[in-house]
C-alpha cells in the first residue's frame, strides 16, 4: 500500500479547542475542593457535566473541521530556547477529532455509569477527581500539536491509571496492582522518552530543532532510514508499554483491581488505545521505516493471539475482558503495522464502544450479584438483568464480528488489510483469523456461563441479584447502539486526509469472510462445551491438563518476569541495603563519629573544670612565650 | 628623682602578688580583687614608662584601662552574685559544672 504523505493544508485558528481540556480540569478543582463539602449529588451532577461540556464542544469542533484541514488553537508560548519554540498548542484533524470524541463520548457515559456504580462509595469526590483528571490529560495527549504535551498528557494518564487502580488502596492486592502498573509503563515510558530525545537530536543536527508534528513530518524525509527506525522502535516501546502489548502487557489485567468503570474508560477504551495512537500520529515516520512497521505488526499479531488464548480459561469475569482487551489493541498494532493506520484507529473506535459496554456490562452484573467476579458462581442471570443481558450479547456479537455489527467492519477490514498490503503477510492474516475465531469462544463461553443456565450463586446472593439502575443501563443502551451501527461511521475515508492515499483491498470471497466464519465457529463451539454440554469443558481440561493448566497460569510470564527481573532486582537492593548501605555508607558515618568521640573522651581528661587550673598552665604558657623571647 | 627600674620592680611585685593571688585563693571575690591587682601593677608600668619616655600614650592607655576594669568589675560581681544565688557557694573548687 503506497502512501502519499500529505500535510494537511488548511489550518484555521480557532480558540476554543483549549476547553475542551480546561472543563475536566475545572471539575478536577472542584471535585478537590469543594466536591467532598458539597455531597454526593453536586459531585455526580458536576463530574459528568463537566465532560459533557467537552463532549459539546469537541463535537462543534468536529462540525467545524475543515475539509482536508485541521483546526489549530495556540494557547500561549511554553518554551524558547535559541531557534526551538515549544507552544502549547492544540490541533484537530480528523484524527483527533475522532480520539477527542471518543474519549469525552464514551468518557461521559462512563462518568454517567460511575454515579450509579459508585453510589455506595464513601470517596465519591476523590474518584470523580482522578476521573476528570484522566479525562483532561487523555484530551490533551490527543490534541497536543506537539510531542512534549503529547508526553505531558502520556505520563498524565499514567498518574490517573495508577491513582484509580489503586482507588481501594487499604486492599494491599490492589495498591500494589497499581504500582505493577505505574513501574511497567515506567519502563516503555523510558523507550517513548529515548524515541523523543532521538527524534529531536536527529532533526537538530539538520539544524530542525523542533518537537511539533506538522514540522517533524515536513522534515523526516530528511532522517536516515537507521535513524527513523531507532526512533519507531523506542517510540513503539513506549506504546506497547501503554497498550499492554508483548512484552509489558502484564500490569493490564491486574488492573483489573480498580472500579470497573476505570477498567472500562481508562483499560478499555481510552487510555490503553494511546499507544495506537501515538503511532497513528507519528505514521509518516513509520512510514519511512518498514522493518518497525514489521515488528509492530508481528507483535501485534503474536499479543492478539497469546491473549485470546488466555482468556479462554480464565474464570474472573475482568480478566477475560483484560485479556480480551490486550488481544484487541494487538489487533489495532496488526493494523498499524501493516500499514492499513485508518483500519486501526477504525478498530480503535469499535472497540472503545463494544470493549466499554462489556466492561459495564460486567460492571453491572459485579453490582448486582453484590461484588462477585467470578464466573463459575454466576449463571442465570439473563431473566434477572434483562437489560444488561440484551446490551451484553450485543457487545459479544460485535466483538466476535458478527456481521453488520460494528467489531465485524473493523476487524475484517484490517485482516483484508493484512492480506492485501505489501506489509503484511498470510501468516499474520492467519494468525488474526484464528485469533478471531478465539475471540467469539472465549466472549461467548463468558456469556453463557454468567448469564445463561440455573443460578450458582449462594442462597442469600442469589435472592438479591437485580437490574442496575438507571445511570447504569442508560450508557449500556446507548454504548449497544454505538456497537451496533459504529461499523457504518466512515471512518477511514474521513481520516484519509490524515493518512493519505486511501486503499480499498479486494480479496476473495473466501478469504473476506473466512474470519466472519471463524468467528461463527468460535460461537458454535461454545454453544457445544458450555450450553449443549456442560461437562465437555470440563473433560477436556483433564484430557489436555498441560495446556489448561499452561493457559490458567498466563503462560507463566509473571512468574517468569518474577524469576528474571523482580526477584533478582529485589535481591540486588537487598545486598545494597543489608551491605552497601548498612554496613559501608553506615559504617563509614558511624566509624567518623565513633573516631571523634573516643578522640573526645581522651581529650576531655584535660578539662578539670577548675578556673586556677587553666589560669596556672595559662601562667606557664605565657612564662615559656616570654622566655623564649627574652632569650 | 626615683628611677624607672624602682616603679617597673614594684609594679612586677604586685603582679607577682595578684597572680600568686589568682593561682591559690579559692573564694571567688579574693581571685577577683587580685585580677585588679593585676590590672594596676600594669597600670603603673604604663605611667612610669610614660613619665619615663615622655608621652601621653601610656597615661592615655592606663585611662583606657581603669575603663574597662570598672565595666569587667560590675560585670564580674553581677555573675559572682547570681552564682552564688544558684549555688550557695563562691569556692572556686565548688564551681565546677564545666567539669567532664
Amino acid at each position: 500500500m503506497e502512501q502519499s504523505h500529505v500535510v494537511l493544508q488548511a489550518v484555521h485558528a480557532v480558540s476554543y479547542l483549549r476547553f475542551i481540556v480546561l472543563f475536566p480540569l475545572l471539575g478536577v478543582l472542584f471535585n478537590i475542593f469543594v466536591g467532598p463539602r458539597l455531597g454526593r449529588k453536586a459531585v455526580n451532577l458536576v463530574a459528568p457535566g463537566v465532560v459533557f461540556l467537552s463532549f459539546i464542544f469537541s463535537f462543534a469542533a468536529f462540525l467545524q473541521l475543515p475539509p482536508e484541514g485541521a483546526l489549530v488553537d495556540t494557547v500561549y508560548t511554553w518554551i524558547t530556547a535559541g531557534t526551538l519554540q515549544v507552544e502549547v498548542a492544540l490541533r484537530v484533524d480528523p484524527l483527533s477529532a475522532t480520539m477527542i470524541l471518543i474519549v469525552t463520548g464514551v468518557g461521559f457515559l462512563i462518568h454517567l455509569y460511575s454515579t450509579g456504580y459508585m453510589a455506595h462509595d464513601e470517596d465519591v469526590a476523590r474518584y470523580f477527581a482522578y476521573l476528570n483528571l484522566f479525562t483532561a490529560a487523555m484530551l490533551l495527549l490527543v490534541l497536543g500539536e506537539n510531542l512534549l504535551l503529547l508526553f505531558v498528557g502520556w505520563e498524565g494518564v499514567g498518574l490517573c491509571s495508577y491513582l484509580l487502580i489503586g482507588f481501594w488502596y487499604t486492599d494491599e492486592e490492589k495498591a500494589s496492582a497499581g504500582k505493577k502498573a505505574f513501574i511497567v509503563n515506567r519502563i516503555g515510558d523510558a523507550g517513548f522518552l529515548l524515541g523523543i530525545l532521538l527524534l529531536f537530536w536527529s532533526l537538530g543536527e539538520r539544524g530542525i530543532w523542533t518537537l511539533s508534528f506538522t514540522a517533524i513530518q515536513t522534515h523526516a524525509g530528511s532522517l536516515a532510514v537507521g535513524t527513523v527506525t531507532a526512533i519507531c522502535l523506542l517510540l513503539f516501546v513506549g506504546a506497547t508499554g501503554k497498550s499492554a502489548q508483548i512484552p509489558l502487557y502484564v500490569w493490564l489485567p491486574d488492573a483489573m483491581a480498580g472500579p470497573t468503570p476505570v477498567s472500562a474508560l481508562i483499560h478499555a477504551a481510552t487510555m490503553v488505545t494511546a499507544g495506537v495512537y501515538l503511532i497513528a500520529r507519528l505514521h509518516f515516520l513509520y512510514s519511512l521505516a518498514p522493518a518497525a512497521l514489521t515488528v509492530v505488526a508481528v507483535i501485534g499479531a503474536l499479543t492478539a493471539f497469546f491473549a485470546a488464548t488466555i482468556a479462554l480459561v480464565q474464570t474472573d469475569i475482568k480478566k477475560v475482558l483484560a485479556y480480551s482487551t490486550v488481544s484487541q489493541l494487538g489487533y489495532m498494532f496488526l493494523g498499524l503495522g501493516v500499514g492499513a493506520y485508518s483500519a486501526g484507529v477504525f478498530h480503535l473506535m469499535t472497540h472503545a464502544f463494544f470493549k466499554a459496554l462489556l466492561f459495564l456490562g460486567a460492571g453491572s452484573v459485579i453490582h448486582g450479584m453484590s461484588d462477585e467476579q467470578d464466573i463459575r458462581r454466576m449463571g442465570g442471570l439473563k431473566e434477572k438483568m434483562p437489560v444488561t443481558y440484551g446490551t451484553f450479547v450485543v457487545a459479544c456479537l460485535a466483538i466476535a464480528g458478527f456481521p453488520g455489527l460494528s467489531g465485524f467492519f473493523s476487524k475484517d477490514l484490517i485482516l483484508e488489510e493484512t492480506l492485501a498490503s505489501a506489509h503484511g503477510s498470510v501468516v499474520l492474516w492467519l494468525i488474526g483469523t484464528v485469533t478471531a475465531g478465539v475471540t467469539a469462544f472465549y466472549m461467548f463461553r463468558l456469556l453463557f456461563v454468567a448469564f445463561w443456565g440455573e443460578t450458582r450463586a449462594p442462597h442469600d446472593v442469589a435472592r438479591h441479584v437485580h437490574e442496575s439502575p438507571t445511570s447504569m443501563t442508560i450508557p449500556l443502551v446507548i454504548l449497544a447502539v454505538l456497537s451496533l451501527i459504529g461499523g457504518y461511521f466512515t471512518l477511514v475515508p474521513f481520516l484519509g486526509p490524515v493518512f493519505g492515499g486511501h486503499h480499498a483491498a479486494h480479496g476473495s470471497a473466501l478469504v473476506k469472510y473466512l474470519p466472519t466464519m471463524a468467528g461463527f465457529a468460535g460461537i458454535g463451539l461454545a454453544y457445544q462445551m458450555y450450553v449443549r454440554d456442560p461437562g465437555m469443558a470440563e473433560r477436556l481440561s483433564q484430557q489436555y491438563a498441560s495446556v489448561y493448566e499452561l493457559l490458567l497460569n498466563k503462560y507463566y510470564v509473571d512468574e517468569l518476569y518474577d524469576r528474571l527481573i523482580v526477584r533478582p532486582l529485589v535481591s540486588a537492593s537487598h545486598w545494597l541495603w543489608q551491605v552497601w548501605d548498612t554496613v559501608v555508607i553506615d559504617g563509614t558515618v558511624d566509624g567518623t563519629a565513633q573516631t571523634v568521640e573516643a578522640n573526645g573522651l581522651l581529650l576531655r581528661l584535660w578539662q578539670t573544670g577548675n578556673v586556677q587550673a587553666y589560669a596556672l598552665s595559662f601562667l606557664f604558657g605565657a612564662i615559656v612565650i616570654l622566655g623564649y623571647y627574652l632569650w | 628623682m626615683v628611677p624607672v627600674s624602682y616603679h617597673l620592680i614594684l609594679s612586677g611585685i604586685l603582679f607577682t602578688i595578684g597572680v600568686i593571688g589568682v593561682l591559690l585563693r579559692r573564694n571567688t571575690i579574693i581571685i577577683f580583687m587580685a585580677i585588679e591587682l593585676m590590672l594596676n601593677a600594669v597600670n603603673l608600668s604604663f605611667v612610669a614608662l610614660a613619665h619615663h619616655l615622655g608621652s601621653v600614650d601610656g597615661q592615655l592607655i592606663v585611662l583606657f584601662v581603669m575603663a574597662v576594669a570598672a565595666a569587667e568589675a560590675a560585670v564580674g560581681l553581677a555573675i559572682i552574685l547570681l552564682v552564688f544565688r544558684g549555688r550557695e557557694t563562691i569556692n572556686a573548687d565548688e564551681l565546677n559544672l564545666m567539669r567532664w
